[in-house]
This record gives C-alpha cells, sequence and structure tokens, in this order.
C-alpha cells in the first residue's frame, strides 16, 4: 500500500515537474507577450529532436545538449517575435484584436515547424536510451533519467525565478507584465522586453523539450497536446503567475498519475475536465490574482 | 439608402448567386466524378465557415468549438446511420449539435475573451479523449464504418444545406435579430441597456450555428465511410472556419463563402502538386494572410477599388 502510494507520488511528480517548465514558458509568453502561443508544443517538439539527433547523431549528452537547443529555441523566438508578432501587435486596432490574431498565426506556425521537422528527420517515433537503470525508493522503483529529468526541471523553473524576481531585466519584465504602457513610460524597452518575453518562453519549451526527449518517446505531432497540457496548469496555477506555474504543474501531475493508476486511458479526460471547471469555476487559478 | 446604384448592385448579386446555384447544380450531370468530390469538400467547408461567421463575426467571440459540433454529427450518423433513414440521421445530427451548443452557450456566457476561446477548444480535446477511451474500453472498437451513399446525392444534400444556411443567415442579418447581434459585438452593456436580452441572443445563435455544423458533418461522414474519433474530432476542423473566414473577410456574407472555396482548392492544389511540402507550405500561406490581410480578401479588393475610384475622382 504504501509502496504504491509512493510509487504514484513519485511518478506524479516526476511529470509535474516537466509540465511545470514547459507551462512557465507558456505563461511568459501570454501573461506578458500577450501571444496565446498555440505553437508552444512544437518548440518543445523542437527542443526534443535537437536533443535527440545531438545525441544519436553526435553522441552528446542530452544534459550538455540543453545548452544548445536552448539558446537554439530562444533565437528562434525573439526572431519570430521580432518579425512576425511585432508587425501584427502594429496592425491590430485592439489588444484583443492582437490576441485573437497572434493565436491564429501561431497556428500557422505549427503547421510551419511541425512539417520543417517530419521533412528533416521523418514522421515516426523516436527514442533513445539515457540513464535507464532503476533506482530503488523503499521498494518502489524509477528509473534514473526520469529523477534527474525532474531535478533539472526544478533546477531550471527556480534559476527562472530568481532571474525575474532578483535581476533588473526581470524587474522590466514584471513591469510589462503588469502595465506595457506605463512601463514604457519609466523607460522599459517595451519591444525589446516583449520579444525577449516570447524568447524566453521558446527557451523554456527548448529546455522542456531536451528533458522530455531524456524520458519519453518523441515524434513531431507530440506537439499539440504539450500546448494543452501547459494551458491547463498555467490556467490552473493562475494566468501570468510563475511560482503558480510550478505548482500547477505539480497538481495536474500528481492528478495525472492518480487517474492513470485508477484507470488508464482518463488521464487526459481529466485534465479537460478540471481545465473546463476551473474555466467555469475560477478562470483566475490557484495563485491568480 | 436605396439609390437606383445599390438596386442594380443587389439585383445583380442575386442574378450572379442564383446562376452559380443553377451552375451547381448542374454539375454532377456533366462533370467528372472528380469535380463533384471535390464540390463537395467545397461545400461542406463554405458550410462550416459560414455557420462559424454566423455567430463569431458579429459578436467577436472566437469560438474553436467547430470541431466539436462538426464531430457530433460525424458520430450521430456513424452510430445511427445502420438504423435510420438518411434524411432523420442528418436532422439528428444537426440536433445533437444544436443542443451541445445550446448547453456550451449557457455555460460560458460569463467567460470573455481568451477564456471562452479556450474552453471551446478544450471541449473539443475533450470529447475526442472521452469518446476515444470510451471506444477502446466500453465497445471495444477504434474506429466506426458508416453506410455510404452515392456522391451525387451527398453532393446535392450538402448543396441544400449551404443554400438553408445562406438563406438562414441572409434573413437573420436583415432581421432585428441581426441588429442586436451586431451591437451585442460592439458594446455588450449598452445592447442590454437598449433591451436586447443578450444571453438569450447569444446562445440562440450560437446553436444555430452550430446546427448547420452538426448536419453538414453527418452528412459527409457518409462519404468518408470509415471514422475514428481522430478523425472526427480533428482539431484542424476548429482553427480552418476561422482562417477561411478572415481569409475572404468576415463583413459580408461572401467572404466567408469565397474564403473557403479559394482555401479548399489551394489545400487540394497543394495536395497533389506538393504532396510532402503541402503543409508547410499551407502554414506559410496562412500566416501570410494573416499578416498583410487583416480584411481579408474582399477587404483588399475594396482597397484597391477606393484607391482606384479615388484616383478617377482626383482627375476629374
Amino acid at each position: 500500500m504504501i509502496i504504491t502510494i509512493l510509487d504514484v507520488v513519485i511518478s506524479g511528480l516526476l511529470l509535474g515537474g516537466i509540465y511545470a517548465v514547459t507551462a512557465v514558458g507558456l505563461s511568459l509568453q501570454y501573461g506578458v507577450a500577450r501571444v496565446l502561443n498555440i505553437a508552444h508544443g512544437e518548440f518543445i517538439m523542437l527542443g526534443a529532436f535537437i536533443t535527440w539527433f545531438l545525441y544519436t547523431a553526435q553522441g552528446i549528452n542530452p544534459l550538455i545538449s540543453l545548452v544548445i537547443s536552448g539558446p537554439v529555441v530562444f533565437v528562434v523566438g525573439i526572431l519570430l517575435y521580432r518579425t512576425l508578432f511585432t508587425r501584427l501587435r502594429m496592425i491590430s486596432p485592439t489588444p484583443g484584436a492582437f490576441e485573437g490574431n497572434s493565436m491564429l498565426a501561431c497556428f500557422g506556425l505549427l503547421f510551419i515547424i511541425q512539417n520543417g521537422v517530419i521533412l528533416i528527420w521523418g514522421a515516426d517515433i523516436k527514442g533513445y536510451s539515457y540513464l535507464a537503470f532503476p533506482v530503488d525508493f523503499w521498494g518502489a522503483k524509477f528509473a534514473a533519467n526520469r529523477l534527474v529529468t525532474l531535478a533539472f526541471a526544478l533546477v531550471i523553473c527556480l534559476v527562472f525565478y530568481l532571474f525575474l524576481s532578483r535581476t533588473r531585466m526581470g524587474k522590466a519584465i514584471r513591469a510589462a507584465a503588469q502595465d506595457p504602457e506605463t512601463a514604457g513610460l519609466m523607460g522599459v524597452k517595451i519591444n525589446q522586453v516583449l520579444a525577449l518575453c516570447f524568447g524566453f518562453g521558446a527557451l523554456m519549451a527548448g529546455l522542456g523539450g531536451g528533458l522530455i526527449s531524456i524520458s519519453y518517446k518523441i515524434q513531431p505531432s507530440m506537439g499539440l497536446e504539450y500546448t494543452m497540457i501547459a494551458l491547463i496548469v498555467i490556467v490552473l496555477g493562475g494566468l501570468g503567475s510563475i511560482p503558480g506555474s510550478l505548482l500547477g504543474g505539480l497538481i495536474l501531475g500528481l492528478v495525472g498519475s492518480i487517474v492513470t493508476h485508477i484507470e488508464p486511458g482518463l488521464a487526459l479526460v481529466a485534465y479537460y475536465v478540471i481545465f473546463m471547471v476551473l474555466l467555469l469555476a475560477r478562470p483566475t487559478g490557484i495563485l491568480g490574482r | 439608402m436605396e439609390t437606383p446604384k445599390t438596386i442594380t448592385k443587389n439585383a445583380f448579386a442575386t442574378a450572379l448567386a442564383v446562376l452559380i446555384l443553377m451552375l451547381l447544380v448542374a454539375t454532377p450531370l456533366f462533370a467528372p466524378v472528380y469535380t463533384t468530390i471535390l464540390l463537395t469538400g467545397i461545400l461542406m467547408n463554405m458550410t462550416i465557415a459560414v455557420s462559424w461567421t454566423l455567430f463569431s463575426g458579429p459578436t467577436g467571440y472566437i469560438s474553436l468549438a467547430s470541431a466539436a459540433f462538426f464531430g457530433v454529427g460525424i458520430y450521430t450518423s456513424a452510430v445511427l446511420g445502420m438504423a435510420l433513414p438518411f434524411p432523420l440521421v442528418i436532422v439528428l445530427g444537426a440536433l445533437v449539435s444544436g443542443c451541445l451548443a445550446l448547453l456550451v452557450g449557457m455555460l460560458t456566457l460569463r467567460l470573455r475573451g481568451i477564456y471562452f476561446v479556450m474552453f471551446t477548444f478544450g471541449l473539443v480535446e475533450l470529447l475526442l479523449h472521452f469518446i476515444l477511451w470510451w471506444e477502446l474500453t466500453i465497445t471495444g472498437t477504434t474506429g466506426r464504418v458508416v453506410p455510404p451513399m452515392p456522391n451525387t446525392t451527398v453532393f446535392y444534400v450538402m448543396l441544400l444545406i449551404l443554400v438553408t444556411l445562406v438563406l438562414t443567415v441572409s434573413f437573420i442579418r436583415r432581421s432585428r435579430y441581426g441588429l442586436a447581434l451586431e451591437s451585442v459585438g460592439e458594446n455588450q452593456e449598452a445592447a442590454a441597456h437598449a433591451g436586447v436580452n443578450v444571453t438569450a441572443l447569444k446562445v440562440i445563435i450560437y446553436a444555430v450555428s452550430a446546427l448547420f455544423m452538426g448536419a453538414a458533418g453527418a452528412v459527409i461522414a457518409t462519404r468518408w465511410t470509415y471514422i475514428d474519433p481522430k478523425i472526427a474530432f480533428n482539431p484542424l476542423i476548429s482553427f480552418m472556419p476561422v482562417l477561411m473566414a478572415i481569409f475572404g473577410g468576415i463583413r459580408p456574407l461572401y467572404g466567408p463563402i469565397i474564403g473557403a472555396a479559394i482555401f479548399t482548392y489551394l489545400e487540394e492544389f497543394l495536395i497533389t502538386r506538393f504532396p510532402y511540402h503541402y503543409m508547410l507550405i499551407f502554414g506559410i500561406i496562412m500566416v501570410v494572410a494573416i499578416l498583410y490581410m487583416p480584411n481579408g480578401l474582399v477587404g483588399l479588393a475594396e482597397g484597391i477599388w477606393k484607391r482606384i475610384s479615388r484616383r478617377t475622382h482626383a482627375d476629374t
């Protein structure tokens, strides 16, 4: 009994760590840059495929290639914001129109990134084995790679949280999240900050994708599911709240693990039920204002 | 308002519509089967795009539940197709979709902006994963076979649905309900103060738009003949009507119709010409359309027309 509970809780946390990293990115993109990035999962997928490629073709340690895949996806994100979304922001008459237009543009991006990856690496499922030996936790066994994944996920979230709360740039980002116009008047270079936020969102997606590829099988069509999960997590934690995303990710991971234990196959259904009930009852989430 | 110029313009538009309709009715008699099938696809997308615009155009609520309403129609056809006659299946598909939309409408009244978008898209994914689980564990199947119908029958029924839809939409737009819907889109509070029952209006129009999507789903299922949850609740169907409507132009009734026709034809063209790159090209076209044609083809054409007419005025 104890072992079962431990088993369910730890696998929930392992899952939740990945959910948290990817959700922090989406939260930043929507909370500050006001882009509801439907293609968020494609950035995750891109990060996962770069990590997989570097490991299988070049033999680079997946944990080290986080330093490569993250920045690559970061630059892609910055460039996209600088070109596509900045122009969209200029031509959209209202912030509401920008949210709608940018979401649709992201849907186009989803197609471009997904099919670009299919053209390069093919459409089939991929995976590799790294740190796949079991580790014993008072009788419950877990693959070492998943524990490493969780540790990295928590560290990434923590570093990012410190960056936002302690640095000057973090302060500018938080100011832009509250009120972009006033922040601009106070001397924050608003276009630069918004582009950086979108880039950081992509960075988190890329890192999350790299971590996912260590423990799970990957394929080009995996993106939308991760996008939706990230969306559920940020609504659960509160839109725009970084600690909320971390908490929401871990909670959703636990829920997923518990539901899978009771009735495998219903985890996603449970996620969506939670999502829709939340939207109706408390759209601001747990830590939202 | 009704200057002789607008009257001739209206008469011209009606005559053109009737002419196109007559051409469409005659198509299966002389054209190859391929054309009929392609046109059925175009009519289906037109139906979905126009129904989407009926609610989301004037109100500005972006609904991504189209795939849910369409998929419910498809599933109704799959479950009841063997037992009931075809016309009854279509009506039931429409009604089930309409009821779902009534329920969603009543639940989501308080949601605005992005929360409404998220909820409607969540609905599609919820239905997809629930039915997927249900089929796998309860009924033990992955897909279903739908009794097939002849291509020409499917074509004519789809045409009938589209014509009914267009007539309904133009009737609603000209009635006081259309005006009320516009006012809800511009300022909900003001509309409520002016005596519009905002809640009832939104829910009913939403249900009407879902009726037609459900009917279209029930009909097209008989041409697809095999369906599973991933085909029926394809999230693409949620985004396509939005993109088609924006591509064509949301304001006029013929905007989404033109958008759907061009989009569907483009898709078919790209699939046959570039089977490996077509989704990539399609994505690029979507992004470019949103970036450079915010008012759609119709807006683009009007802009060019205005520029030309201004120039002639300046000359004289």
